[in-house]
């Protein structure tokens, strides 16, 4: 990890003396333990706040949308490289104005998870190739650090950036063994009943902060339809309906686009998967297109094409 | 998401098809009659503690 820290402050430090960027956007230590944050360099003396670890989890394509600068550099891990495709491709920004410092990545770190884990307040945590410390006031765990990644990291199957003009390291090989929809699968087992209910439990605590739309580079729109008051497609208020309201059409609206980053599950205060949502929704766009999104530049993606042979056993 | 199958109905029907619009507006309303009110989308008060 260390490694790929120093690669990205000699590259981002490279780009920015010698003009080729206006700025890199990367990630800097947060002021709490695996709170890294988004951060703007925009001199090659100051390179040295860039960092890269196992809690670099939100998604830098966020930090993208409708960007003027003519050169950006930006650090981009697997799932953010998709991102980017994705935005290159929505008009959200232009190729040419990129240079994608590409971080074969293994996976991040599960902040909660390390949370619940610990006997006491977290105050630091070191990662040392597989293995994770974890150290408080008077305690020092050690994980390894595949039974400690965040769920969308353990069943990833692009960790390399699938576009990229630098890369910090060799690529890292891809977990093709895993299972990447058993949860999803689960409960599309369950009933009609079931399903109401368990979303009813999961979307409970929601405080409708809109934390994870914030997160989530594909919710770009000036106005979002939560906020929309003229008209109003949504209640505002924290009735059950109005927050499944929200969450439902937010992932309809990442139908197709989602790469399943997590952003917005890392970004939730009260620990929600509303990953479940918009996973669906992925595996659906797989199973009945084989789409994949972010993965090429020239393909368009399956809700803006037209193909003959598209299932639709459901129109009558 | 919990929405019963048969509440959710699709078809594609020209506006030349009147016979069809009538029929299929038949099925729904069957289909739909025999799942009984949406209960689930009726905002209930909350329960206050
Ligand atoms: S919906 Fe969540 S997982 Fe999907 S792209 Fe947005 S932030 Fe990432
Ligand atoms: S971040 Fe969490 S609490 Fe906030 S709106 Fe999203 S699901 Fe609800």
């Amino acid at each position: 990890m260390g490694a790929y820290t120093d690669k990205i402050r000699e590259i981002a430090g490279r780009l920015l003396k010698d003009c080729q960027v206006e700025m890199v956007i990367g990630f800097r230590k947060g002021s709490m333990p695996m709170m890294n944050e988004p951060c703007f360099v925009t001199r090659a003396d100051a390179v040295d706040q860039l960092v890269w670890d196992g809690s670099c989890g939100i998604n830098l394509a966020n930090y993208l949308t409708g960007r003027t600068e003519a050169r950006i550099g930006v650090v981009a891990k697997g799932c953010d490289s998709r991102n980017i495709v994705t935005h290159i491709i929505e008009n959200k920004i232009k190729r040419e104005q990129l240079t994608i410092i590409g971080v074969p990545c293994t996976g991040m770190i599960d902040k909660r998870r390390l949370k619940n884990l610990a006997p006491g307040e977290v105050l630091a945590v070191e990662e040392d190739g597989e293995r994770v410390v974890v150290r408080g006031d008077g305690f020092e765990t050690v994980h390894q650090r595949r039974e400690v990644l965040q769920a969308n990291c353990a069943v990833c199957h692009h960790r390399n950036p699938v576009i990229h003009d630098e890369l910090v390291g060799d690529p890292v090989s891809e977990q093709t063994e895993v299972d990447r929809y058993a949860d999803v699968r689960a409960i599309e087992g369950l009933s009609a009943k079931e399903k109401w209910d368990y979303f009813e439990a999961l979307l409970a605590p929601c405080l409708r902060c809109y934390a994870c739309r914030n997160a989530c580079p594909l919710c770009y729109c000036p106005t979002c339809f939560v906020d929309e008051a003229m008209p109003q497609w949504v209640g505002k208020s924290q009735n059950p309906v109005d927050v499944r309201t929200f969450h439902f059409l937010r992932a309809y609206h990442c139908a197709g686009r989602c790469t399943d980053c997590g952003s917005c599950e890392r970004a939730c205060p009260v620990g929600i998967n509303m990953r479940l949502f918009t996973k669906k929704l992925e595996k659906d766009a797989y199973e009945m297109w084989g789409w994949e999104a972010g993965l090429s530049l020239e393909q368009r993606p399956p809700l803006d094409t037209y193909r003959p042979e598209d299932p639709e056993p459901f129109i009558k | 998401m919990g929405v019963e199958p048969g509440r959710v109905h699709f078809s594609w029907i020209s506006s030349a098809e009147s016979t069809k619009f009538v029929e299929v507006v038949k099925q729904v309303t069957e289909a739909v009659r025999q799942l009984g009110p949406n209960e689930n989308f009726v905002k209930k008060e909350l329960k206050v503690a």
